[in-house]
């Protein structure tokens, strides 16, 4: 993908040998360092043990660390984050996983209530240093079970952070803060760029990450901190902000438009880097907001009133949303529904005729 | 054709819907007669080590220790030395001291919320004299009894139900919901039944770390409804994790009796055969057999022989909580009428007739709780009561969201602060 912006995080010693990783392979790797270094950490989730997750996120790593460390549960997302309260209460550092984010919701008292809250209501005595993994997004014809976009329900939630990589190398240091963080995190990962960037175009061959910027991954420990934003691309013309796949679908647009975009892969959604936010829509002027999920109270809506509320008197058009529509993920309109090429390329046009 | 048939009925019996009803509502005599309660030391106790079919009969039965006779009876007899024994009388004498003292400060204004558990108190005070200190209680709000067993100071407890400037959570918590990890008390959730799973977690912990902690939880019969209580028991018993599950059968949800969550068709003990765990139904005013049953479960966990769902069949003698009047959904001598008797009167007149007690010392005794509790409440009144005056900094209200404070809280706490100080110049 060509106007990504690849410069390797400082954190990354320059002497540690890198490979090119998926980013199911990154995140595999980031598992395996962690459960190598901290005996605290735990895996658990639907499948995730002897076969190695469906999206074979945990491939090998029951075998290598041991069935107490890395297993099986019951079908059962309340059971899962539940025994993950107890364990991270315990002393542990649980790392659930659920298989796709369109189950999270029969957890989703034990996340809200409990885990987002245990600190709060104990005044610290006890916390939730969990880090709950699930792929997210459309994109590989899931239907509307296995394609939403569920973030904005846990930015709402006060106590928990939602992290989104869009790179198997971010995906690798945010997972690792991620489990190191005393605090729950929601690690959503975007299943349509597991295997490979996406620009949007459904109908040209699929890429690989050979090749790719940001999949270069250092072996062994290595952060990317959580709440800070990555310059995917600097520009001039306009702000994007984007997270996961759309990253990589607003950056093809702009290359192929020439447009000078900056695109701003936001990487935490909360706690947001507002300061790299601010900076750049007051240097353009203009913002674009995508995301895959559903419009109305979608993040893309706090990002707006942020927007508006510290960068006003910079703003030289209203900033634009680009989003899935609100209807449910269909499964034969997948690429109707997409926020696609076309969708973004018409958001830019109208910002730039401003 | 068929659906032609179907849809006018043809001769097909009508469907009807049951909606459980109890048998007494206000103005009814309350009618116990329903109740099948077996003589004291009937049931059969097997070994820790059993099987979990083993102890399905139980499951189906109560075990009583302590007789009409105020004799103990059976193999379920703790043998527990006359000071043990007082000091559980104590113990439960003194919850009901604080809890009659709590219901007046909440009365007289001084907090906006109390929930008493008379005539449930040996659930929680035997009970947690059946554990090791080091094993984790993930209580519901009805426990306080653990607390009390475990020498928590009612100053802290005070402090909290007023949440005043020495409540330890803040003021961030309604009153009641305790947490207190000094004596390894989980904290309380208003939500029900998720500190199920959470207990099987924590148990899962200790055995993935190969420690020896166990963790016991409380429940009402109500909250075993929630899906929480389902997938707690699928996971407790899939990984075989050390916990005990309580179910405080007090009979009333509310103002749903038992019988909303299911209680007519099974005892609640009985859900553990579905598991595949162990199951005891216990008399639960009888501190004796709830001392027996939870010991029995600790050293079953103990020994890597997995979990046990105990029922503590009892009576919710007092209203749900200072905002619940129950005489307008039973009848009002119902807790008088229940035929288990009283925790306290029962271990007393156990004491008293193996000559170990007597009505003086009991007198004295209950004098000398009486004046603890007012101490304490003296004492805890001088760090202030709620409404009385704003105890905590406002800036508190946003510690511990998060370990440490991201901008947009920083920026919302400032703005609090300020509104403030144009509230109160000074």
């Amino acid at each position: 993908m060509a106007g990504l912006d690849t410069a390797p995080a400082a954190e990354a010693e320059s002497e540690v040998p890198e490979r090119e990783l998926t980013m199911i392979e990154a995140i595999n790797d980031a598992l395996d360092v962690m459960l190598a270094r901290d005996p605290d950490v735990v895996l658990l989730g639907e499948d995730i043990g002897y076969f190695g997750g469906v999206f074979r996120c945990t491939a090998g790593l029951q075998e290598k660390h041991g069935k107490t460390r890395v297993f099986d549960t019951p079908i059962s997302e309340n059971g899962i984050i539940g025994v993950a309260v107890g364990m991270g209460a315990y002393g542990l550092r649980p790392v659930p996983e659920i298989q796709f984010a369109d189950y999270i919701y029969p957890g989703l008292d034990q996340i809200v209530s409990e885990a987002a809250r245990l600190r709060y209501r104990s005044a610290a005595e006890y916390i939730a240093p969990m880090t709950i993994r699930s792929p997210f997004g459309g994109g590989i014809f899931g239907g509307q079970t296995h394609s939403q976009s569920p973030e904005a329900i846990f930015t709402h939630i006060c106590g928990l952070k939602t992290v989104v990589p869009s790179t198997p190398y971010d995906a690798k240091g945010l997972l690792i803060a991620a489990i190191e963080d005393n605090d729950p995190v929601i690690f959503f990962e975007p299943k349509r760029i597991y295997n490979g960037p996406f620009d949007g175009y459904y109908d040209r061959p699929t890429k690989s990450w050979k090749g790719q910027p940001g999949a270069m991954v250092p072996e062994g420990h290595y952060t990317v901190p959580l709440g800070k934003a990555r310059i995917a691309r600097a520009g001039e013309a306009l702000t994007v902000l984007a997270y996961g796949t759309m990253v990589h679908v607003a950056a093809g647009v702009a290359q192929e438009k020439g447009v000078d975009a900056e695109i701003i892969d936001l990487r935490t959604l909360l706690p947001l880097d507002i300061e790299t936010v601010e900076k750049s829509v007051q240097k353009t002027g203009k913002c674009l907001i995508v995301h895959e999920a559903t419009r109305t109270s979608g993040f893309g809506a706090e990002l707006s009133a942020l927007v508006t509320e510290r960068c006003f008197y910079h703003l030289e058009a209203p900033v634009e949303r680009v989003t899935g529509f609100d209807t449910p993920y269909p499964h034969s309109l997948e690429w109707s529904y997409f926020p696609g090429p076309i969708r973004v390329g018409e958001a830019m046009d109208r910002l730039l005729n401003e | 054709m068929a659906s032609e048939a179907a849809k006018e009925g043809a001769n097909r019996p009508r469907l009807s819907l049951h909606v459980p009803e109890p048998r007494s509502r206000p103005g009814d005599t309350a009618d116990f007669s329903y109740l099948d309660l077996p003589p004291a030391g009937a049931q059969p106790r097997p070994d820790e080590a059993c099987s979990a079919a083993a102890t399905y009969p139980l499951c189906n039965d109560l075990i009583r220790v302590l007789g009409e006779d105020n004799r103990t009876h059976g193999p379920w007899n703790p043998q527990l030395s006359p000071d043990a024994m007082r000091q559980i009388l104590r113990q439960m004498a003194l919850v009901r001291a604080f809890d009659n003292r709590m219901y007046r400060a909440q009365r007289q204004g001084k907090t906006s919320f109390y929930l008493k558990c008379t005539g449930e108190e040996a659930t929680s005070v035997a009970a947690t004299h059946a554990l090791d200190f080091e094993d984790m209680i993930f209580p519901s709000y009805r426990q306080q009894g653990c607390l009390i067993a475990r020498e928590y100071p009612l100053v802290e407890m005070i402090n909290q139900i007023f949440s005043n400037r020495a409540d330890r959570l803040m003021g961030r918590q309604l009153p009641i919901l305790y947490s207190a990890r000094a004596v390894n008390f989980f904290t309380i959730s208003g939500n029900l039944a998720t500190q199920l799973p959470q207990a099987t977690g924590f148990a899962m912990a200790s055995a993935i770390r190969g420690d020896c902690k166990l963790a016991a939880a409380w429940v009402g019969e109500g909250s075993t409804a929630e899906g929480d209580f389902h997938c707690a028991l699928t996971f407790a018993a899939v990984y075989n994790a050390p916990t005990i599950f309580n179910v405080v059968n007090n009979q009333w949800a509310i103002s749903s009796f038992s019988g909303i969550a299911g209680a007519e068709r099974a005892t609640f003990a009985a859900r553990a055969i579905g598991y595949g765990i162990a199951g005891l139904r216990v008399d639960g005013n009888d501190a004796l057999a709830v001392y027996a049953a939870e010991r029995w479960a600790a050293d079953r966990a103990r020994s890597n022989h997995g979990p046990t769902l105990i029922e503590f069949f009892t009576y919710r003698v007092e209203g749900h909580s200072t905002s619940d009047d129950p005489s307008v959904y039973r009848p009002a001598q119902e807790g008088k009428d229940w035929p288990l008797g009283d925790p306290i009167e029962r271990l007393r007149d156990h004491l008293f007739e193996i000559g170990e007690w007597s009505i003086e010392a009991h007198e004295a005794m209950d004098a000398e709780l009486d004046a603890q509790v007012r101490a304490a409440s003296r004492a805890a009144e001088a760090n202030g009561i709620l409404g009385h005056g704003l105890h905590q900094p406002d800036r508190t209200m946003f510690e511990d969201v998060f370990e440490t404070m991201p901008w947009h809280l920083k920026e919302q706490s400032e703005q609090a602060v300020r509104e403030r100080s144009v509230k109160w110049p000074d």
